[in-house]
C-alpha cells in the first residue's frame, strides 16, 4: 500500500510538473494570467506531494520492507532508527528522490514570494524550476525508481520492477544488506543534505537569470531578487564541503581531509563558480558592468550543479566504461548539453541588449580587482576540470591511460589560491572606479608592516619552508587588513555617532551585513588557510608494529601500546579496540582508543582513529592490524597534524560570516535604494 | 570640446589594452601551471607485459600497474612492515576483461599460466586483508633498476568477495 502511495504521488508530481510547464508557457503566449496562476499553484503543490512520497519511502525504510529493492540495499535489521531514516540518501535512487524533494521545497517557496513588482518573471521562473524538477522526477520514475520491488521469476531469478511480472512472485527477504558502514557517521548524515540544499538552491537564481534573459529585462532586478538565494545556496554548499572534509578526517582513516577525488571536485566546482558569482554581482550592482559575465557564471553554476549531483552518486569517473552500464549517465549528459546550449544561445541572442557603455577606468580599482578574483576562480575551475577529464581525454586520443592525482591539483592550484589570498587583502582597501598605486599603498602599508611579524615569528620558531613563510605572511596580511578595516570604520563611527566603540562595531556590522559578514568570511578563510598550511606542509607520520608495553615516537609525542580487546557488538560489528597511552615531551597527556570495526553484513571494515586534539596539533592514531593470539602485538599508523584545528575553527567562522551576510535585513524602500545608487561618487560607503 | 573627447577615447582603448594584457597573462599562467603540473605528476597505467617491453624507458616514472596476486609468493615481515609479492599479467582494458569472461576468470587464468609475464612488488606498510591468491592488485610507484617494482600505494580488488565492495585502500 505504502509503496503504491509513494510511487503514485511521485508519478502525479511528475505529470503536475509537465502540466505546470505547459500552462506557464500557454499563459504567456495567449496572455492569459489565469493559466500562469494555475502553473504557480501546480508548482506550489509539488512540495506537499513529494513530502508524501518521501515520507512513504522513509516508512518503508524504517519498517524494513525488504521486498522493496532500495530498502534491502541500504538498510538492515540491526540498523538504528536514525540511520534507517538517513538511508533515504544512502543510495542513488533514494538520493534522486531526496534531491527532488528539496528542489520542490525551494520551488514551492519561490511561488509564495511577493511577485507584484516582477510579474513578468513568474512564468519563466516556473518553467525553469519545473523543467529541472521534472528531469529529476523523470529519472526517479523511469530509470532509478526507489519504489521498485523484487520479484522472483519462475526460473528462480530475482528481478526488480515496480509492477508485477508475469508468473513472478514477490520476493520477500528477512534482512537487508545494510548501509555502507562508511556512511554511518554523523558527518555523513548531515553532509549530503547540506550539499544537496546548496545544489538545489542555486537553481532559483538561475531560473531568475533565464527569466530576465527571456523577458529582456536587462537591469539588475534579477540579481537583487536572488542575492539572498545565492548566499543561502552558497552557505549550504560551503557547509556541505566543510562537513565532508570533517567526515573524511574522522572516518576514512588516512589522516587527511581532502583527497582531490573526482567526486569531491564535482562538489567543489559549482562552489568555485558560485563564489566568483557572489563577488561579480557586486560589480553589476555598484557599477552596472559585467552583465554578460554574471549570466555566464550562473549558467555555468547551474550546469555544474547538475553535473555534481550526477557525479557524486554514480561513480562514473572511476571508470570510463561504466557509462554504458548506467542508463543515467547519457541522460544527464544530454540534459546538461541541452540546458547549456539553450541558455548560452539565449544569452547570445540578448548579447547586444546587455551591453553597457561603462568601462573599467583603472587597473587597481576595486572592480578590476574583483574581476581578477573572478579570473583566478575560473583558473582553479579549469585546473579542476582538466584534472577530471584528462584521463578520459588521453585514453581517447593516445590510447594510453594516464591519470593525475592530488600532487597535480596541489601544484597547479597553490599559486592561484595564494594570489586569491593576496587579493583578499588588497581589494577591500581599493576604491571603486579609480585607484592608484599611491592611494592604495597609503591604505595598505600599515597592515602590511604588522603582518610581517607573522613570518618573522615563524622564522624565529625554526620554520624554514619558503612556501609556509609566504603562506603565513599572506594569512597574516589578510587578517591585519580585515581587522584594520573593522577598527578604522568602528572608530570613525564612534566619533561621528558618539557611540562607544563596541556599540559602534555592533552597529557597523548590523547596518552593512553583506560587507562586514563578507569580512568575517574572509577571516574564516584565513584561519582555514593556516590549518591547511599546517597539515599540508608539516604533517608527520610513522608506523610500527608494537608488542604490549612497547613505545613509538613521533615528534614531541610518545605513545605506548597498553592493551587490545576484540569483541562482538549487538549491532553486528566485530570490534578490535586498542588502548594506548600518549606522552608529550615526556608528560602523560591521556589515553587514546583507536579501533577497527568490522561489519558482518556488508563485510566491510571501518577504521576509527584515536585523536588527541589541540589548537597546536592533532595526534592521530590508527589501529591497522593486530595479532589476536600471539604476543606480537598490534600495528599502528600515527600522524601528527599541526594546526589542523584551525581549519575547523575557520570553517565555523566562515559559516558564521555567511549567516550574517545572508541574514534578512529590513527591506529598504525602493526610493531610498535608488537615491543611494545615484548618490555622488564620494558618498558611496562600500 | 573635440580634442578632449578623442583624448578620452584614447584613454579607454589604452585601458582596454591594459586589461587585455592582464587577462592574457593570467590565462598564460593557468595554462603554464596546468601543463607543468600535468607533466610532473602524470601517472601512467601499464600492464605487466607493457612494463617488461618498455623496461628501462620508464625507470623513475610514476606508474600504476595492475596484476593478479600469486598467493605463494606473499612474504610479510610485520616487524619491518615489508611486504613482497609477485603479480601476473592481466589485460589493461575492462573491455578485454569482460570479453575474457569477467575479472574473476581473468585473474584465475593469469595465476595458473606460468608463461605470463610476472612482476615482483615491494611495499612498505601494513599487509591489507584483501591481499590473497587471485586478488587483483593495483600498485602505484616506480620501477627500480633491479626490475622490482617499489610501490607507494597498494589497492586491492577481490571480485569473489562482495560485488559492491569498495577496493580496500592502504597508503604509505
Amino acid at each position: 500500500m505504502i509503496t503504491e502511495l509513494g510511487y503514485g504521488t511521485l508519478a502525479i508530481t511528475f505529470f503536475l510538473a509537465l502540466y505546470g510547464i505547459g500552462a506557464a508557457i500557454w499563459g504567456v503566449q495567449k496572455r492569459k494570467p489565469e493559466w500562469v496562476e494555475s502553473a504557480r499553484n501546480a508548482m506550489l503543490l509539488t512540495f506537499p506531494l513529494l513530502t508524501i512520497s518521501c515520507a512513504s519511502m522513509i516508512y518503508l525504510l524504517v519498517n524494513g520492507n525488504y521486498e522493496v529493492e532500495y530498502v534491502s540495499s541500504v538498510t538492515s535489521n540491526s540498523m538504528p532508527l536514525y540511520l534507517r531514516i538517513t538511508a533515504l540518501w544512502g543510495g542513488q535512487a533514494g538520493s534522486l528522490l531526496f534531491w527532488s524533494w528539496l528542489m520542490s521545497a525551494f520551488a514551492s517557496a519561490v511561488t509564495l514570494r511577493n511577485w507584484q513588482r516582477d510579474r513578468e518573471f513568474l512564468p519563466w521562473v516556473i518553467v525553469v524550476s519545473l523543467v529541472t524538477l521534472g528531469f529529476f522526477l523523470g529519472l526517479t520514475l523511469f530509470v532509478e525508481n526507489p519504489f521498485d520491488r523484487l520479484w522472483l521469476l519462475p526460473n528462480g531469478i530475482a528481478v526488480k520492477s515496480f509492477f508485477a511480472r508475469e508468473g513472478a512472485i514477490p520476493f520477500y527477504q528477512s534482512d537487508g544488506k545494510g548501509l555502507n558502514p562508511l556512511l554511518r557517521h554523523p558527518g555523513m548524515i548531515v553532509h549530503p543534505p547540506m550539499l544537496y540544499l546548496g545544489f538545489v538552491s542555486f537553481v532559483i537564481p538561475f531560473a531568475f537569470a533565464i527569466a530576465a534573459l527571456i523577458t529582456n529585462r536587462t537591469d539588475d532586478r534579477w540579481i537583487q531578487i536572488t542575492r539572498r538565494w545565492s548566499l543561502v545556496a552558497w552557505l549550504f554548499l560551503s557547509l556541505g564541503l566543510i562537513l565532508g572534509a570533517r567526515w573524511a578526517y574522522d572516518v576514512l582513516g588516512w589522516g587527511g581531509y581532502w583527497g582531490w577525488d573526482p567526486v569531491e571536485i564535482a562538489a567543489f566546482m559549482p562552489w568555485l563558480t558560485g563564489t566568483a558569482f557572489l563577488h561579480s554581482v557586486m560589480i553589476q550592482e555598484k557599477r552596472g558592468m559585467l552583465k554578460h559575465w554574471n549570466m555566464i557564471l550562473i549558467i555555468l553554476t547551474y550546469n555544474l550543479v547538475i553535473f555534481g549531483t550526477f557525479l557524486t552518486r554514480s561513480g562514473v569517473l572511476s571508470s570510463v566504461h561504466s557509462f554504458a552500464q548506467s542508463a543515467i549517465g547519457p541522460l544527464f549528459f544530454v540534459y546538461i548539453g541541452a540546458s547549456s546550449a539553450l541558455s548560452l544561445g539565449l544569452l547570445l541572442h540578448r548579447w547586444q541588449d546587455l551591453k553597457t557603455d561603462l568601462h573599467m577606468t583603472s587597473v587597481l580599482s576595486r572592480e578590476a580587482l574583483f574581476l581578477l578574483n573572478n579570473l583566478l576562480f575560473m583558473g582553479i575551475l579549469v585546473i579542476c576540470f582538466w584534472g577530471v577529464i584528462f584521463p578520459l581525454l588521453s585514453e581517447i586520443i593516445t590510447g594510453q591511460k594516464v591519470t593525475v592525482g592530488p600532487p597535480f591539483y596541489e601544484r597547479a592550484t597553490a599559486p592561484l589560491f595564494a594570489a586569491l589570498l593576496l587579493l583578499m587583502g588588497i581589494a577591500p582597501l581599493a576604491a571603486w572606479r579609480h585607484s592608484t598605486l599611491q592611494t592604495l599603498g597609503k591604505a595598505v602599508w600599515k597592515p602590511t608592516l604588522v603582518s610581517l611579524l607573522a613570518p618573522l615569528t615563524a622564522v624565529l620558531l625554526g620554520v624554514r619552508n619558503l612556501a609556509a613563510l609566504i603562506g603565513f605572511w599572506l594569512a597574516a596580511f589578510v587578517a591585519c587588513v580585515t581587522l584594520y578595516e573593522y577598527g578604522r570604520a568602528a572608530i570613525a563611527r564612534s566619533r561621528t555617532h558618539g557611540e562607544s566603540l563596541p556599540l559602534a562595531f555592533w552597529n557597523l556590522v548590523g547596518r552593512n551585513r553583506r560587507r562586514y559578514g563578507g569580512y568575517i568570511i574572509h577571516l574564516g578563510v584565513v584561519l582555514m588557510a593556516i590549518g591547511i598550511l599546517g597539515i599540508e606542509l608539516f604533517q608527520k607520520e610513522t608506523q610500527a608494529t608494537l608488542a604490549r608495553g612497547e613505545e613509538l615516537r613521533l615528534g614531541p609525542y610518545t605513545m605506548r601500546f597498553e592493551s587490545l580487546a576484540v569483541f562482538d557488538t549487538a549491532d553486528g560489528r566485530n570490534v578490535a579496540r586498542a588502548v594506548v597511552s600518549v606522552y608529550k615531551n615526556g608528560r602523560f597527556v591521556g589515553e587514546l582508543y583507536p579501533r577497527r570495526d568490522y561489519y558482518y553484513e556488508s563485510q566491510q571494515p571501518m577504521t576509527i582513529p584515536g585523536v588527541r586534539s589541540t589548537m597546536e596539533d592533532d595526534f592521530y592514531v590508527l589501529l591497522v592490524d593486530w595479532q589476536p593470539i600471539s604476543s606480537a602485538g598490534a600495528t599502528f599508523k600515527v600522524y601528527q597534524n599541526p594546526l589542523v584545528n584551525w581549519l575547523w575553527l575557520g570553517g565555523f567562522v566562515f559559516i558564521l560570516g555567511t549567516l550574517i551576510a545572508a541574514w534578512p535585513e529590513s527591506e529598504k524602500s525602493p526610493a531610498i535604494a535608488r537615491a543611494k545608487r545615484q548618490a555622488p561618487l564620494g558618498a558611496e560607503a562600500s | 570640446m573635440e580634442p578632449r573627447a578623442s583624448a578620452s577615447t584614447v584613454n579607454v582603448s589604452a585601458n582596454r589594452l591594459k586589461f587585455l594584457i592582464g587577462g592574457l597573462l593570467i590565462v598564460a599562467a593557468v595554462i603554464y601551471l596546468i601543463v607543468t603540473s600535468t607533466q610532473a605528476s602524470a601517472q601512467y597505467f601499464m600492464t605487466v607485459a607493457e612494463l617488461h617491453e618498455k623496461g628501462s624507458q620508464v625507470l623513475g616514472r610514476d606508474l600504476r600497474v595492475s596484476g593478479a596476486v600469486i598467493g605463494d609468493t606473499i612474504q610479510y615481515d610485520p616487524q619491518t612492515l615489508t611486504l613482497r609479492f609477485t603479480v601476473a599479467h592481466v589485460p589493461g582494458s575492462n573491455r578485454e576483461i569482460e570479453a575474457q569472461g569477467g575479472l574473476a576468470a581473468v585473474l584465475h587464468a593469469a595465476v595458473t599460466d606460468p608463461s605470463r609475464p610476472r612482476l615482483e612488488i615491494v611495499y612498505h606498510g601494513v599487509k591489507p586483508d584483501l591481499l590473497r591468491h587471485e586478488a587483483q592488485a593495483i600498485v602505484t610507484g616506480k620501477l627500480g633498476e633491479d626490475g622490482v617494482f617499489y610501490a607507494e600505494e597498494l589497492l586491492l580488488k577481490c571480485p569473489t568477495k562482495y560485488e559492491e565492495a569498495l577496493p580496500e585502500q592502504s597508503e604509505g
